[in-house]
């Protein structure tokens, strides 16, 4: 009786969660209509939101892989102190509210930051745009990145060595095919993350048409006036969201189970 | 794992059980006793630029625990229009507040305050006027469109002669959602200037200097007030902007430097 009351128990709260995490998902589509949806995309404002989001978010990725990857072998790979701290202070930005972010980015690299002025101006610009998006997603990256590296045969490597080949080679030859499952998800849900990326870009970066409005923000302009249209480029970043998804799934499911014997 | 998570588990449990606390005290204040005990909780949203006078004028409110919204009255405004029912929406002008209305959602809104726009700059700043506006390397943070301050400054601008409207919407870097968007990125000095309330520049303490715009492009800036339709507590509602035409409220909104409306 226990055991069976038990069971129930964890079915309605499987249940709960399925309908609370996909309701808003499913509501978005059910109330604009693929007609209405596509209408709202032919505005062009919402296109240059769309455009930005897709020009900034593949540049900070751009960043975050060529960076981030080197940065994330060097911790799975090597052990020296403070390791462990570091590691931390990486990841902080995974829970830092972007709030906190746009804050933190402004006090930092703001005319008035701790580099005052010191490199390019990024207020209000599309390069603040990608450095806000690095900053909020680049640990989504480097997490996974470093634990796929940590999971690479370390004989692999060895023996690379032995056989005479450079760390660099060893790095680009051995390490990064082996991880490259691993790899492809953090980049995935950095992109991810960085799509989604709403308030560190509106306090760093402002919001202007076809300079720093990315897709997000254009969502909340229209909110107000055009709910339409704002579930229009919503319906958009869903279906994008989900492809980058399914595409982590897709990449590695089967490379999980491989690593694994 | 799992230590890492039990307190984050934790917390959500305490922030769900205090969530439905608050719900059912509420009801049964409104339901049974009429307000006898404990204070029913009043939500008002609310302009960004009315947050001091507001919040000075909610913490004496006696009638209710007054919880304040603060955004852009147009995005309030949209929430209103998808279902949300605050007590009390106050905007930055009256058109928001009048539309609502003619949809059957608020109750007929009231002015209660006026207040005028002006050009913001940090305090330290060399411009002086709107002729400064078109230099090249001038920076601006104006309202976006559909936010009250964003409508008021292109009613501004479009009043100005020439082509100077155009040289200095080219200025423009950033459409804020709402005035604390522009007041955040001037104090920050990520934007040279921007258009604001005199308000909004009095709430900054000296951080930004107000320089005044001429009498003849000054918009006509009234707030407008009602109580929602469907509001849990509609009598609370009523004396909160009873107080804000004449009262505790009122005295607030002048100290902090809105004009009592128009006609008063």
């Amino acid at each position: 009786m226990r055991r069976r009351l038990f069971a129930i128990g964890l079915a309605l709260a499987l249940g709960v969660a399925v309908l609370f995490l996909t309701l808003p998902v499913v509501a978005i589509f059910v109330d604009v209509g693929p007609a209405r949806l596509l209408a709202g995309l032919d505005d062009p404002s919402a296109r240059d939101a769309l455009r930005l989001s897709l020009q900034c978010t593949a540049i900070a990725l751009a960043v975050i892989v060529v960076v981030g990857t080197p940065a994330a072998y060097l911790l799975a790979t090597r052990e020296f102190r403070g390791k462990a701290t570091v590691t931390t202070l990486i990841e902080l930005p995974l829970v830092l509210p972007p709030a906190v972010a746009g804050i933190g980015l402004l006090a930092a690299l703001g005319p008035k930051g701790l580099l005052g002025g010191a490199g390019p101006d990024l207020v209000l610009t599309t390069a603040g745009v990608v450095v806000a998006l690095v900053f909020v997603s680049a640990p989504f990256h480097m997490r996974q990145a470093q634990a796929a590296f940590a999971a690479v045969d370390r004989s692999w490597m060895d023996a690379s060595r032995t056989l005479g080949a450079s760390e660099a080679r060893t790095f680009a030859r051995i390490a990064i095919p082996a991880a490259m499952p691993g790899l492809v998800a953090g980049m995935a849900l950095a992109w991810g993350r960085a799509l989604g990326e709403f308030g560190a870009t509106l306090m760093f970066a402002g919001s202007f048409r076809g300079v720093t409005q990315t897709a997000p923000l254009a969502i909340y302009d229209r909110f107000a006036t055009d709910f339409p249209g704002a579930l229009a480029l919503a319906a958009v970043l869903v279906a994008v969201s989900a492809a980058l998804l399914a595409a982590v799934k897709l990449v590695s499911g089967p490379a999980g189970a491989r690593a694994a014997p | 794992m799992p230590r890492f998570f039990a307190p984050f588990l934790l917390v959500v449990v305490l922030l769900v059980a205090a969530g439905c606390g608050g719900d059912e005290g509420s009801g049964s204040g409104s339901g049974s006793s009429g307000g006898g005990g404990d204070r029913p909780s009043l939500t008002v949203s609310a302009a960004t630029s009315l947050k001091t006078a507001f919040t000075a004028y909610g913490e004496g409110f006696d009638a209710a625990e007054a919880r304040f919204s603060f955004a852009g009255s147009d995005e309030l405004a949209a929430q209103i229009q998808q279902g949300v029912k605050p007590d009390v929406f106050a905007s930055a002008n009256t058109k928001l507040p009048d539309a609502l209305y003619a949809d059957g959602l608020v109750d007929k809104p009231v002015v209660f305050a006026a207040n005028r726009l002006v050009l913001a700059v940090p305090k330290d700043s060399a411009i002086a006027g709107l002729d400064d506006l078109t230099a090249k390397d001038v920076k601006l943070a104006i309202g976006s469109e559909s936010v009250p301050i964003g409508a008021y400054t292109r009613q501004v601008l479009a009043k100005l002669p020439g082509d100077q409207s155009a040289q200095i919407l080219a200025r423009v870097r950033s459409n804020e959602p709402d005035v604390g968007g522009i007041v955040g990125k001037l104090t920050q000095g990520a934007a040279d200037a921007g258009f604001v309330y005199v308000t909004d520049v009095e709430a900054t303490q000296g951080e930004l200097k107000a320089i005044d715009l001429p009498d003849d492009v000054q918009p006509q800036v009234a707030y407008g007030v009602a109580v929602v339709k469907g509001a849990k507590h509609p009598q609370q509602a009523q004396a909160f902007i009873d107080g804000l035409l004449g009262g505790a409220g009122r005295d607030e909104l002048r100290k902090a430097g809105f004009e009592p409306p128009p006609g008063q």
